[in-house]
């Protein structure tokens, strides 16, 4: 939990501050609220982690998501994910260090499921909640390729899908802050972004 | 005189206003029968009525500004802080941040559910949260893409379109610690995922401490209820941090064992760095002022005692200290600072200066109570290079020897 530990370590230097302004009220139970049930909370809950925690069963590859791609994403980003007008999906790979840095899925999403976990609550933009699991993945499987990231016919799934290692997974550095000014904390020596799966 | 928007000049506002209400009164006298102060020998009038929900004056012309863009729907409204007094934004100018549009959502049916890393899984309706003890405080919100231009660039434009993804309101809801004290929280819980009933089901982690420290289920702002665009009927509060992760329109809060890495955490509200490195998790929105008047777009038409006036505010707690430049950095005097200063709100701070006609730079610096000292921008690109967000740099106005003020970095 090396991600945890040192997220919590630096949210914590502002917390100590501001604690004391709010205090705990005294632990109480107020028999308010019911249990759900197990189909209401599997109703509710979308959320998909970066080891894949929540994906459910289904697959597809990019070849079956090229069609879906073409019909329900194009619209909006493009022919080939490059055109927009709205968000660039695909290239950049190799910019991030320039004076034009182009941050595409490819280039600067550092996990596979983020897509998956996107396009399955938010995508179409007009009629998310639209597109079948098979479909998540298909379409996945399609900007991942366009991006170099998968092969055509190499067949997502909850397994296969975390694995698919982004270029960018290790480019970013927990919030180091204050780095300017009177209370800045010099050197800066920002600690990287690590995820538990890359610790055991 | 004005220089672009009539709107923004402070010598000729008073007399149009007068103008115009002297227009709008005789075109008005038989349907409203206002009365004059002025004049004793004059037959009086009866106003208006009582109403059941009030409006301002029709007199009153100030709104939020939005830019055109590919959609109304995943789009965002700036708050006229140039306009505004103290420290509380009404609700109807707070700055609005949509990904997928404001969802119609019914309170009686709406629920919030809390799983996960928890003893017992708990539904809550709205009208539960309110059975629990309440609490109110008052905090801004910034979003963290707020004055992001300067990262690059100084478009002459007016305080509102710099700067106006920012608001302050009290708010009002149960605290989320009191929440987890129903449900339980399991030992190996260090986040939570919150998300919205919107349209694209908005989703943002939050550490596990932050969460039992501050955050807040907030169900009323300024005293009423939530506004539609504001998260009606309930949101996330998470004082003193970007506005993305406020979620709104809350419907489910999921304790997990590490961050989920979502498109708003990830993709977006990072800061890229040098050598293409980016910082995440930078929840935290810095100190930073800005004088609101004069600013970007005003006229000062004469020379002479003019007020500036301006608000701070820091995400790290209160504002200790605000100085104004009005010599483009070169010497510093402390502003006089209106109470309340409170912890991640406003500071409304003023300052009385003498303009001698001369062209000149008004800048505004503040301080907080950890010792953090609102940076230049130059100190921040050297630290960061141009980023995209969390730009919290010194803002400086040009005031042109005509008296026209301006957008300019230093």
């Amino acid at each position: 939990m090396f991600m945890c530990r040192t997220g919590i370590a630096v949210v914590g230097l502002g917390l100590a501050l501001t604690s004391a302004t709010y205090g705990h009220t005294q632990s109480q139970r107020y028999d308010i609220g019911r249990t759900p049930t197990a189909e209401e909370i599997a109703a509710y809950d979308i959320s998909v982690a970066p080891d894949g925690e929540g994906l459910p069963p289904g697959g597809g590859t990019a070849n079956q998501g090229q069609s879906i791609y073409a019909v329900r994403c194009a619209e909006c980003h493009g022919a080939t994910g490059r055109e927009g007008p709205n968000d660039i999906l695909v290239g950049g790979q190799g910019t991030l260090a320039s004076d034009q840095p182009l941050r595409t899925v490819g280039s600067y999403w550092p996990y596979a499921t983020t897509l998956w976990d996107y396009i399955n609550r938010a995508m179409p933009f007009e009629t998310p909640g639209t597109l079948s699991a098979d479909d998540v993945y298909s379409t996945v499987a399609y900007i991942l390729f366009l991006n170099g990231l998968v092969e055509e016919n190499q067949r997502l799934d909850l397994e296969t899908l975390p694995q698919v290692r982004m270029p960018n997974r290790d480019g970013f550095v927990l919030d180091d802050r204050p780095d300017v000014g009177p209370t800045a904390v010099h050197p800066v020596v920002a600690s990287p972004v690590s995820h538990p799966r890359n610790e055991e | 005189m004005s220089r672009s928007d009539p709107k923004h000049s402070i010598v000729s506002r008073g007399r149009r206003r007068f103008l115009q209400l002297g227009a709008a009164l005789s075109s008005a006298l038989v349907a409203c029968r206002p009365s004059s102060n002025l004049s004793s020998d004059q037959p009086s009038f009866l106003g208006g009525p009582v109403s059941e929900y009030g409006t301002r004056s029709s007199l009153e012309r100030v709104t939020r500004t939005f830019r055109s863009s590919l959609s109304r729907e995943n789009a965002s409204s700036r708050t006229p802080l140039h306009a505004l007094e103290g420290i509380i934004t009404p609700a109807s100018l707070h700055f609005e941040r949509h990904h997928s549009g404001v969802p119609t959502i019914d309170p009686s049916t709406h629920k919030l559910l809390i799983h996960g890393l928890v003893n017992r899984p708990l539904i809550f309706t709205v009208d539960e949260l309110k059975r629990f003890p309440s609490h109110s405080q008052i905090h801004f919100v910034e979003c963290s893409g707020n004055g992001g231009t300067h990262w690059r660039q100084a478009p002459d434009i007016s305080l509102q379109n710099l700067h106006g993804l920012t608001s302050c309101s009290e708010w009002t809801g149960v605290r989320l610690s009191v929440l987890l004290e129903q449900t339980g929280v399991q030992t190996g819980a260090t986040w939570l995922i919150a998300e919205g009933a919107d349209a694209c089901k908005m989703a943002r982690s939050v550490p596990i401490e932050k969460a039992l420290d501050d955050v807040m289920v907030a169900y009323a702002q300024n005293g009423e209820a939530l506004r539609p665009e504001q998260g009606y009927p309930i949101r996330l509060f998470v004082p003193g941090w970007e506005g993305n992760i406020h979620v709104k329109w809350l419907r489910r809060i999921k304790l997990v064992d590490q961050p989920y890495m979502t498109k708003d955490e990830t993709s977006k509200y990072t800061d890229m760095l040098t050598e293409g490195k980016a910082r995440q998790f930078s929840f935290m929105m810095e100190a930073k002022s800005l004088i609101t008047r004069p600013s970007g777009g005003m006229t000062l038409g004469n020379r002479g005692y003019h007020e500036i006036t301006g608000i701070a505010w820091s995400g790290r707690g209160k504002i200790t200290r605000v100085e104004i430049s009005t010599d483009a950095g070169a010497t510093w005097r402390e502003a006089t600072l209106q109470n309340p200063v409170l912890p991640m709100a406003y500071a409304r701070f003023r300052f009385g200066w003498n303009w001698t006609g001369e062209s000149t730079v008004l800048q505004s610096r503040c301080t907080d109570e950890t010792g953090y000292v609102q940076p230049t921008r130059k100190a921040l690109i050297a630290a960061r290079g141009p980023s995209y967000y969390h730009y919290n740099g010194i803002q400086s106005w040009a005031i042109h020897s005509d008296g026209s003020v301006h957008n300019v970095h230093v």
